[in-house]
């Protein structure tokens, strides 16, 4: 669904960020870009939706070429690519529902988004997705009102409002505490899940990543150096997309992972 | 305790001070120098003649002595006149100022125009900063003839560049990650400005208006006095005639609408905060 080939970003600093990056991601298939700062992790989402403009190399969501879009074409390919952000990038001054409605705009005339007379259709999908998300009755919050969970909740729920194909979520997790970073993640797979979306998700936490990403992709110096499923995702792995390190602390934590996961798979096999 | 044996060991304690803010000391004390010298010459070029210190001083206390009496009643219309004058030039040019400011203050911020337009907006501002409002309201008086019209234009411009100057620097202080987040749902370029600018920089934008509210008042009665209209040309053409009973009593007038005007605009700006 979502195809980059020879990806190519090159800042007017001379520093290349992306060196011809390759990948494919079907539809429904929810892939974590994992890799050290500076990798160029942001940087490739970025140029999905093109908030950042690559040098070289292609672009194709559903088979429309996004690189070769006009401004106008592209806000409308925007309005299908969901963005979620790890200082969640809420607009503070407004409240939750308006931040909502904003996943709407490029849906909404700008006279109708000015006097904030959205679609009812719009209104009735922004209640839902509130309660959906836990934050049912906060709609008029005011977004700086929120603790940080709240507030990627927010987050999510806006990118939501787009009704996107595709969701590019920036490090979810890094400003928030261990319990809601996994809440968080939840709710963003279980979302991915019941609407059969695909996502890019860039995070730091490698353990966080194979418990709940199935495929990992492994960025380092702007070259995709490891494209498997999580399971394979070992010291050698680590490794070639981190450097030498020792791992075994990490590599534990996630076989240990591993094998809760699976007790709890016979656990609900056992049961039914 | 190891700071405690190297006290107590007898090494001499070590100073501290600031480090000058001109290192080389040669440097530092010509400059000192330099600059009691010239303070000396500066000094002793001013000619006071002490006749005319004296005959001014008579002159001041007449003033004074109008000060206490003032006669708000001989020349009312006028007054009247001249301050109604010079509010409506106040708030027309506030809300036009205002106006014409925020299209020119989006221009004029690095992070939402293009090149170019950034350097327009940034001249035009910088024109409107440098030239005193006094010196501007002597072109328009004699492009558009005495009266309140070029009061209002001059102040109109005054506005825009204060506006737009002050108004740019915030808005290239909002954060980049809100400007991004709303780009990326596919919003067009006034809804990015409506939803990630205007609502983080309007606190500002209307504490800004109220300031210039009061500034601008202030300004009319200055500006009154090359002809721009207003209660400036009133208390002008009072002080023409010695007669300074009237004009103390329009200093009165003016005195207590700018201290109501900037305590009621204060009052309003900390409610908005």
């Amino acid at each position: 669904m979502l195809v980059l080939q020879q990806l190519e970003k090159r800042y007017p600093t001379g520093d290349l960020a992306l060196k011809g990056v390759s990948l494919t991601v079907g539809s429904g298939e929810v892939l974590g870009l994992i890799g050290p700062s500076g990798a160029g992790k942001s940087t490739l989402i970025r140029c999905v939706n093109r908030l950042v403009q690559p040098s070289a190399g292609r672009i194709e969501l559903d088979g429309q070429d996004l690189g070769a879009l006009g401004s106008s074409g592209l806000r409308q390919a925007r309005r299908h690519i969901g963005m979620i952000f790890q200082e969640y990038a809420l607009v503070e001054r407004l409240s939750v529902m308006e931040n909502l409605l904003s996943g709407r705009l490029g849906y909404t005339g700008f006279w109708a988004s000015w006097f904030r007379r959205f679609e009812a259709q719009d209104i009735q999908q922004a209640y839902a997705l509130l309660e959906r998300v836990g934050l049912g009755g906060m709609e008029n919050k005011r977004a700086d009102a929120l603790s940080g969970g709240q507030r990627q909740r927010v987050g999510i729920a806006r990118a939501l409002m787009q009704s996107p194909k595709l969701l590019l979520v920036d490090e979810p997790t890094a400003s928030l505490d261990p319990k809601t970073s996994r809440q968080i993640m939840r709710l963003i797979l279980e979302l991915c899940q019941e609407r059969g979306l695909a996502a890019i998700v860039n995070i730091h936490d490698v353990v966080l990543a194979t418990e709940f990403l199935p495929r990992i992709v492994g960025l380092r110096a702007g070259s995709v150096v490891f494209d498997g499923p999580a399971s394979q995702v070992d010291r050698d792995v680590l490794t070639r997309i981190y450097g030498d390190e020792d791992w075994t602390a990490i590599t534990q934590r996630m076989q240990a992972q591993g094998r809760t996961d699976s007790r709890e798979h016979d656990l609900a096999l056992s049961a039914e | 305790m190891i700071s405690g044996t190297q006290a107590d060991s007898g090494t001499s304690l070590r100073t501290w001070a600031p480090p000058p803010f001109i290192s080389n000391a040669g440097t530092r004390w010509a400059l000192y120098l330099g600059a009691l010298v010239y303070l000396v010459l500066a000094i002793g070029s001013v000619e006071v003649n002490w006749a005319r210190m004296v005959l001014g001083l008579e002159r001041g206390w007449a003033f004074v002595e109008g000060f206490l009496y003032p006669d708000f009643s001989s020349r009312w219309g006028d007054i009247a006149q001249g301050f109604q004058e010079s509010l409506t030039m106040t708030v027309t040019s506030t809300a036009l100022g205002v106006f014409l400011s925020i299209p020119v203050a989006v221009g004029a911020s690095r992070n939402l125009a293009p090149t170019w337009i950034y350097l327009v907006c940034r001249a035009f501002i910088a024109t409107s900063r440098t030239l005193n409002e006094i010196i501007v309201a002597i072109f328009l008086v004699a492009m558009f003839g005495f009266g309140p019209f070029a009061g209002f234009l001059t102040l109109t411009f005054a506005t825009i560049g204060f506006m737009a100057k002050l108004m740019a620097e915030d808005i290239e202080e909002i954060q980049a990650s809100q400007l991004e987040a709303l780009r990326a749902t596919g919003a067009g370029y006034l809804q990015v400005l409506d939803f990630a600018v205007l609502s983080q920089v309007m606190p500002r934008l209307l504490g800004l208006s109220l300031y210039r509210l009061d500034i601008n008042f202030r300004e009319s009665a200055v500006i009154g006095i090359v002809g721009a209209g207003g209660i400036g040309a009133t208390l002008n053409t009072a002080m023409d005639r010695y007669e300074f009973d009237s004009a103390a009593a329009i200093l009165w007038v003016i005195i207590v609408i700018v201290m109501f005007a900037e305590y009621s605009s204060g009052r309003l700006r900390k409610y908005i905060q």
